[in-house]
């Protein structure tokens, strides 16, 4: 596929492959932890990970920008190609791999620093605002985004820690899209939270979907189901089915995705 | 008798008692144990600690009482004209209590002690051919003080020996009368024991008010010896034996201060960066390995590190640094003292920095690295401020540290008392000062010795407030991520 | 598009390449801080062995001593107190005699004066023989193969502490001296042999530093070292269950608590003041004694075992406690039975680290006197612990502070036996934390 093409295509459909990964393998010391996944994640779109716990999603999507690096016993194989470029190329540096593949964590964990600071952090250790007048633009955008701009305009130099669970996690968005990155990736980033913040946070998802590709690991299928389209169901290290979330989850093809869904593993 | 053969009697009275009060708690019980409502080891054990403990307390009264009394029959026998010129009633006590020491000898030995204390001339010589240490030449009367002493002490062990075994025995014969089936021996046992318990862990608070006590009561004598004023507001240190001293502490407390900010700004970024790399970037395998090697600096006994400051880091400053470049030509200096008193603090930064780092978050982390940041600044803008707090707490702990040591500055910083900004001269440090006024023959009644403990009393309030605060902010940073 | 992502991507720019320089530079930094730690204490150990190991060796001048029994026993009776009133300086006499006719019978030419020829034993010699002779007076009478102590600078020649050039200038020694040493030496009378005597002899005079050993210093350490195993470990758990197991909190045992942290970071030398006025001045305990150095390091030694004996106790599971309140032991039984036993390792480990501390700390023994000159053996425990006595850290400080260069060698070596007994503590710790150290 040229190039001109591909530029083409992106630009016509949101169905642009954003991520490919083909045959991925991770070990964990002994552990075999990730066998032969073959995935296409699409630009503008949000994409489920789902599975039973010790399925693997999260490690793979530990995999997508090189969080798994930080662990010194995990090894991975195969390639994923971010825009066509190995990301596991030696010549790519992780640190500006991670500026283009934000990532949003099971626990919220805002920096024991001020609200403000906390969503400037990225934009500063990568020098991307000349001013602070442009900083301060980009801290209120990103408030914004996240839906959190009103709650917390008035006490931006007050501590992130102090915020509830809910406005924390959205905080943590809100300094995951401040370094403008192409994908979000989010660890089941509703996990911690109660009802009520979690259909915000939800709501926040569906919104970021317009500008960002959205990768979220979830236990919850209602959640895959509310909130992505397309969904990769994972068992026992194996990426069992992949696509639509609509046929995920009424007409699913493996026997195993099925028996999940329906509540008979898990 | 002597106290170990006492002990010992008294340890085999309480076995014996031990196993009467046993078997009397069976044939109390008709050879039922069953009935009975505690094992009979508790009523064994219960008589062991009747016989024991009385015989104990009277054996420490009588021991702290007798070494007054003994006193009090020695001055009995000496009158003021038996102090001679420049010295003092203690010095003649010490003569004393050497020539009751040295008869106790010669007597063990099989020698008539009859002759000898009758002729002052042949006890010295008698003394002297045996190789006994000896003070003043003895007089009569100290001889005759001498001798009613031992007479005393040797009276008074007797009887001590006879009412301690008298108080054994009668604390088994309570117990005995009232060992029955009913009695709670082990409700009683326990009962003891636990009063054991407690005052075993009030040792602790007595040691804090021993100290302060010990500290503060000589610190007032002193204050009315020498003008408080000129202790705490002048900068003249210079003691004479004569009198007429100047004893004025700041000297000292910028000696102390200089050492330890210069041991501080060698250990604090050596110690928190080898922290931060044993705690970010090593290995399991490479931390498990110089982890515990960072902290044998911390296993050496200071004395080792004090002749190290005197034989090589001193000769090696003055030759290479001071000499060369004309800051003076003393091998003590503050920055002897003060860099091997880095090296001591290192494991005390690094260690407990390592502790607090690691109990920084992973979520934290993952955060920052997973917004592109990386592992140098995620340390330098989230985990350390994270852990500031507790390394906070851990650089005042090093510096309590570092202020109360006591024998790196002695062998290493010099004896000079003054008030200079060059680290390559001589200066001189609260401890040290401690050291010399209170080693050597001393008489505690001169401002020049009691200074010490004035010394050791603003040493005990210094290093106090610094542990203090450093543990409750230490404690507060656990508290926020535990 | 695709061109410029992966341009970027597979090419950094010029701010990621000053991130990532700023990043390797602060490597360097952490890495190079381990190694300042690592070298100084590399540095440290070399310097102290390289001046401490020749202190286990030493030169000693063997030759043929004769007993004259006309000298030595006047009386002809083999009577000690008789024999007794012969000092050690008869002896040297005999030795400097017997000295010069050896060398005379090896046939070897010096340049030394006769008078001088003495100067090259050791001043102790005399004494050494004098022991001998009165611990077996039928020696008296017979030539025996004397083995004496060479000077302080003979044997700092054959060390290297010493030079011909040194020699020169120093009035204790002369290097026509130090030349015959050498040709003593390749005539089998001088030799330089392993030590033991500085493991067994007591302290020396300042001119002595050849016959100065570490007897009565390791025998007062271990005194010290034992009263406080006695008093501080059962008093320390005593302690530590009592505030672990029973105590209410409440704001008491919450002072104690704030109380035993901060005694376990109150300088030594308070303690050795606490010491000064309680022991010796308040309870007129004697100076230099190990039974003070012993309270006063028991004192100090307490807090530093009760804090990892709590902790030890505070890692039994409460389980084990249900387990055993359950089946209707007392809450006394089930501490002593149960989570004592099973806490033990890490007692004992603290006990021992808290021990080594204590061996090693200098600075509240000489607050007590223990810096006295002590040249007697003390006797057996208990009366023993009463009688004047040294300690290992005391005894090198002491060393430190004589003239004679010799000793700075001698307390270099007594810090390696001092290493030596902390090491083997410290290794019985981690041993003991190994075997028995159990994950709940």
């Amino acid at each position: 596929m040229s190039v001109i093409e591909m530029k083409l295509e992106r630009e016509v459909t949101a169905d642009t492959i954003k991520i490919e990964a083909r045959k991925v393998q991770v070990h964990y010391g002994q552990n075999h932890a990730l066998k032969d996944v073959d995935v296409d994640i699409l630009a503008k779109t949000v994409t489920a990970f789902i599975g039973p716990s010790g399925c693997g999603k999260s490690t793979f999507l530990r995999c997508l920008n090189r969080m798994n690096d930080t662990v010194a016993s995990a090894k991975v194989t195969g390639s994923i190609l971010l825009d066509g470029a190995d990301i596991y190329d030696p010549r790519v540096d992780p640190v500006q791999l991670r500026a283009k593949v934000g990532m949003v964590f099971q626990k919220p964990n805002p920096f024991p620093k001020s609200i403000y600071d906390n969503v400037a952090y990225g934009p500063k250790i990568h020098g991307l605002t000349r001013s602070k007048a442009e900083l301060d633009e980009v801290v209120e955008s990103c408030l914004r985004k996240a839906a959190l701009w009103n709650e917390v305009k008035d006490r931006l130099q007050s501590p992130g820690t102090g915020l509830s669970g809910g406005q924390q996690q959205r905080l943590c968005i809100a300094r995951a899209i401040a370094t403008s990155p192409e994908v979000l990736l989010m660890d089941e980033p509703c996990s911690a939270l109660d009802p009520i913040a979690t259909a915000q946070v939800e709501e926040l998802i569906d919104e970021l979907r317009s500008q960002f590709s959205v990768v979220i690991v979830t236990h919850s299928m209602q959640q895959a189901a509310r909130v992505s389209q397309r969904t990769a169901f994972f068992h026992l290290g194996n990426l069992v089915e992949y696509g639509e979330t609509g046929t995920i989850f009424t007409n699913p093809k493996d026997p195993r995705t099925e028996s999940y869904i329906t509540g008979r593993i898990g | 008798m002597s106290l170990g053969l006492l002990f010992l009697i008294l340890l085999a009275l309480c076995t014996a008692g031990y196993m009467i009060a046993r078997s009397r708690a069976v044939t109390s019980a008709r050879g039922d144990t069953r009935v009975l409502h505690s094992l009979p080891a508790f009523h064994g054990r219960f008589a062991a600690l009747a016989m024991i403990l009385p015989a104990v307390a009277i054996l420490i009264v009588w021991l702290v009482v007798e070494s007054f009394a003994l006193r009090g029959v020695a001055l009995s026998h000496l009158s003021p004209e038996d102090v001679p010129d420049g010295a003092s009633m203690d010095l003649v006590m010490a003569d004393v209590t050497r020539i009751a020491e040295g008869l106790g000898k010669l007597q063990a030995a099989g020698v008539d002690l009859a002759p000898l204390t009758a002729d002052p001339a042949a006890l010295k010589a008698r003394f002297s051919e045996a190789g006994f240490a000896q003070g003043g030449d003895p007089t009569p009367h100290t001889i005759a003080a001498a001798v009613s002493m031992r007479d005393t002490a040797a009276t008074s062990r007797l009887a001590l020996s006879v009412v301690a075994i008298a108080a054994s025995l009668a604390g088994l014969g309570l117990v005995l009368r009232r060992i029955t089936p009913e009695f709670r021996a082990r409700n009683a046992t326990e009962f003891v024991s636990m009063g054991l318990l407690i005052g075993a862990s009030l040792i602790a608070v007595l040691t804090t008010v021993g100290i302060v006590a010990s500290l503060a009561s000589e610190t007032i004598r002193f204050f009315q010896l020498y003008p408080a004023w000129d202790f705490f507001f002048s900068a003249d240190w210079n003691p004479k034996f004569g009198g007429g001293s100047s004893l004025g502490i700041w000297p000292l407390i910028w000696g102390t201060l200089y050492v330890s900010v210069i041991a501080l700004l060698v250990a604090v970024p050596v110690g928190l960066f080898s922290a931060v790399y044993l705690a970010e970037y090593a290995s399991k395998r490479t931390r498990g390995i110089v982890k515990p090697l960072i902290e044998i600096l911390a296993g050496i006994p200071t004395i080792v590190y004090g002749l190290f400051a005197l034989v090589t880091v001193g000769p090696l400053l003055r030759d290479w640094i001071a000499i060369p470049m004309g800051f003076g030509n003393s091998s003590s200096s503050v920055m002897t003292a003060g860099l091997v008193m880095g090296i001591m603090v290192i494991p005390f930064v690094s260690s407990l920095s390592d502790d607090i780092i690691n109990a920084v978050p992973q979520s934290l982390r993952d955060g920052s690295l997973g917004l592109g940041a990386t592992p140098s600044e995620t340390i330098r803008q989230v985990v350390l401020p994270a852990a500031l707090p507790g390394i906070v707490g851990a650089v005042l702990l090093a510096a309590s540290r570092a202020i109360g040591e006591t024998m790196i500055v002695v062998l290493g910083a010099g004896a000079a008392a003054q008030l200079s900004l060059n680290p390559f001269e001589a200066m001189t440090t609260v401890t040290v000062k401690i050291v010399s006024q209170l080693t050597g023959d001393t008489e505690f009644n001169s401002p020049e010795t009691l200074v010490a403990f004035a010394l050791g009393l603003t040493l005990f309030v210094l290093t106090l407030m610094l542990n203090i605060i450093a543990l409750i902010i230490v404690r507060k940073y656990r508290e926020q991520y535990e | 598009m695709t061109d410029i992502t992966e341009h970027a991507l597979l090419m950094p720019d010029a701010r990621t390449k000053a991130r990532n320089a700023a990043e390797r530079r602060f490597r360097a930094y952490g890495l190079s801080a381990i190694v300042i730690a690592l070298a100084a204490l590399v540095w440290l150990l070399i310097s102290i062995f390289s001046a401490g190991l020749p202190a286990f060796q030493q030169t000693f001048i063997t030759f043929p001593v004769t007993l004259e029994a006309a000298t030595l026993d006047k009386s002809g009776k083999l009577d000690i107190e008789e024999m007794k009133k012969v000092t050690t300086i008869g002896y040297g006499k005999l030795i400097a005699q017997a000295f010069e006719a050896e060398i005379a019978a090896k046939g070897i030419t010096h340049e030394v004066k006769p008078k001088q020829l003495a100067e090259m034993i050791s001043e102790q010699a005399g004494a050494q023989l004098r022991d001998m002779v009165l611990a077996d007076p039928a020696l008296v009478g017979q030539t025996i193969t004397f083995q004496a102590l060479a000077n302080g600078r003979i044997d700092g020649y054959f060390k290297g502490r010493v030079t011909m050039e040194t020699a020169a200038r120093d009035k204790n020694t002369s290097p026509e001296k130090l030349a015959l040493a050498d040709q003593l030496r390749d005539a089998g009378v001088v030799a330089v042999k392993f030590n033991t005597g500085f493991l067994t002899m007591s302290d020396a005079s300042d001119k002595r530093p050849e016959a100065a050993g570490l007897g009565v210093a390791i025998i007062g350490s271990l005194y010290m070292v034992v009263i406080v195993l006695f008093l501080a470990l059962p008093i320390g758990v005593a302690a530590s269950v009592y505030l672990e197991e029973f105590a209410p909190k409440n704001y008491w045992t919450d002072l104690i608590e704030v109380n035993i942290a901060n005694l376990a970071a109150v300088p030594s030398i308070v303690y050795g003041i606490l010491g000064l006025a309680i022991f010796i001045n308040f309870a007129g305990l004697p100076q230099s004694a190990p039974i003070v150095g012993g309270l006063v390091l028991t004192l100090m030694t307490l807090p530093r075992i009760i804090i990892p004996t709590r902790a030890a106790l505070k890692a039994v599971p409460p389980s084990i406690r249900d387990a055993a309140l359950g089946v209707g032991a007392s809450k006394l039984q089930t501490v002593t039975h149960h989570v004592l036993p099973l806490a033990m390792p890490g007692i004992l480990t603290g006990t021992i680290i808290g021990l080594a501390q204590a061996l090693g700390e200098t600075a509240p023994l000489l607050l007590i006197g223990m810096v006295a000159f002590v040249k007697d053996f003390p006797g057996l425990p208990p009366e023993g612990l009463f009688s004047p006595s040294s300690a290992l850290p005391v005894q090198i400080y002491n060393w430190t502070q004589r003239g004679d260069p010799g000793f700075v060698e001698r307390a270099s070596g007594a810090i390696i036996v001092l290493l030596v007994f902390l090491i083997l503590m410290n290794t019985a710790a981690i041993i003991l934390r190994r075997k028995y150290e159990r994950r709940w």
